[in-house]
């Protein structure tokens, strides 16, 4: 590795280690703070005896659930309002009505209806997927060459084939960003409702460790959980440039 | 003009719709109560003034927190993104935290601080602070070098070049960021109400739904959906006010 990618690293190494330092020297005896081999140390406990894969299974699970079920929906959504301007005009005032409520704030009601588990956290991850998918696949449905439509158009396709063969074809790149974005949400989203009240997964991991006043445990929930979401968003930006290459990246700039 | 109306009669008709299927009972009126029940209870929950409390507790939670990680956050950003040296070692290390789930912060916040009024304004100021912060670094390296050159020749001083040449280029950055962010402190205002009991839109829906008295549950839904749309309109005026000299572009 040379010395020039090597810098980003130095401040979070140096940090670490004064970290760790201060907390040997001062023995600090702490519930919310430990020393980062500890918390390195009950990392791989957990990972050994499971319980973080499991909780990481759930979590996954959940989000994905609602990934689907949202983004399927928004897209829908969004290829619909894209191509009728019509219904998007129509439509106008009860999305904008819907869509600032606070995806936490259907937390209470999934409760009641649904109960705790998978169902109500994936509805709840399902509602808060729906809007990117559905703003940036209609910008993106709209922003399609006006002159491939014209093709479809001479073509004489139906408005079915024309969606499948032209619209959605040509605005894949951009609506594969809203994807990407829409899964960062989903995973924010999922341990956002078990932290806050669902017994599930990393969320509820972190808070038993938190009351449990394993500190070091603790810790290491909210490293991994670092490390889920940094993976996720590596994992959907190599897909995406091997999918799409330069197409994608314009589509992300623009 | 016709559209608007149109498109405000669809609205009715769906709230329309609501109030048949509440009113035909397809779904039990404990999980869902009709328009008119959630209206009622919003009323009375202004009129006793227990609505106007909650609404009031969550505002100050949200406003504290953003204002507090707007002016942190800028700061920062300004303080990064203006030094090259920064940018390289610093930089990196704030995009890696980037996608980390904020709320993940709760638990470890709450240990420190306890269940608190400190521990919601940190949790929501923290959260909010990432957009602000990555949209002014961004902002910062993205100032057309030539302005740069310019205040060179000038032999500007550092802080002269900031606040005269960076601030007011990277504003339109900054705003969207701190856009964002509004979105998230009124989201962690909610989740932090919940957990800490505190007085607020949060608690109150979850108190109502542990009683199951689902219209008032449905009118702190409502309130919650009206504070996120008034906010985010109250920063979109703010927004087109503040960058009113760009509209050359």
């Amino acid at each position: 590795m040379s010395l020039e990618r090597a810098k980003p690293l130095l401040l979070p190494l140096a940090a670490l280690l004064v970290f760790e330092v201060w907390i040997r020297l001062a023995h600090l005896q702490s519930d919310s703070l430990a020393p980062p081999s500890a918390v390195l140390a009950a990392l791989a406990a957990a990972l050994a005896d499971l319980t973080i894969p499991i909780a990481t299974r759930d979590t996954l699970l959940a989000a994905f659930a609602g990934l689907a079920i949202g983004s399927v929906i928004g897209l829908a959504l969004g290829i619909a309002f894209g191509v009728s301007n019509m219904l998007d005009r129509l439509m106008e005032v009860t999305i904008e009505a819907v869509r600032p409520i606070p995806s936490i704030a259907l937390l209470p009601i999934a409760l009641i209806a649904l109960g705790f588990g998978y169902r109500m956290e994936i509805v709840i991850v399902a509602f808060a997927c729906v809007w990117p998918m559905l703003i940036l696949s209609r910008t993106a449905v709209r922003g399609v060459e006006p002159r491939l439509m014209e093709v479809s158009r001479a073509l004489r396709l139906t408005p079915v084939q024309r969606i499948v063969k032209i619209v959605i074809p040509a605005a894949l790149p951009r609506i594969f960003v809203a994807f990407r974005l829409s899964a960062g949400i989903a995973l924010i989203v999922a341990v956002t409702v078990e932290i806050a009240i669902n017994p599930l997964g990393l969320g509820a991991g972190i808070m038993q460790a938190q009351q449990a006043l394993r500190a070091d445990l603790m810790l290491a929930y909210l490293v991994w959980i670092g490390i889920i979401g940094y993976g996720l968003n590596l994992a959907l930006v190599v897909v995406q440039r091997r999918m799409f290459g330069r197409a994608a990246i314009a589509g992300a700039g623009s | 003009m016709i559209w608007r109306i149109a498109s405000f009669a669809v609205a009715a008709g769906f709230v329309g719709l609501w109030q048949l299927i509440a009113d035909l009972k397809l779904i039990s009126p404990v999980f869902l109560p009709g328009p008119d029940r959630a209206w009622t209870a919003l009323m009375r929950g202004f009129a006793t003034g227990d609505l106007t409390g909650k609404l009031i507790g969550t505002l100050e939670h949200m406003a504290y927190g953003w204002l507090a990680a707007s002016v942190a956050g800028i700061a920062l950003g300004a303080l990064i993104g203006s030094s090259r040296l920064m940018r390289i070692y610093i930089a990196p290390s704030l995009e890696f935290l980037r996608p980390l789930p904020v709320s993940a912060i709760i638990p470890v916040a709450i240990a420190m601080l306890g269940l608190t009024q400190g521990m919601a304004l940190f949790v929501i100021a923290f959260g909010a602070i990432w957009p602000i912060m990555l949209a002014t670094i961004h902002g910062f390296a993205a100032v057309e070098p030539r302005l740069y050159e310019v205040a060179r020749a000038l032999q500007m001083s550092r802080p002269a070049i900031v606040f005269k040449i960076a601030l007011p280029s990277a504003l339109p950055d900054i705003l969207a960021g701190m856009r964002l962010s509004l979105t998230v402190a009124l989201i962690l205002s909610v989740v932090c109400e919940v957990l800490a009991g505190l007085d607020g839109l949060g608690h109150w829906v979850l108190l109502s739904a542990r009683a199951f008295r689902s219209a008032d549950l449905f009118a702190g839904v409502i309130l919650l959906g009206a504070t996120g749309y008034v906010t985010s309109i109250a920063m979109s005026l703010a927004e087109r006010r503040l960058l009113a000299w760009q509209s050359t572009r």
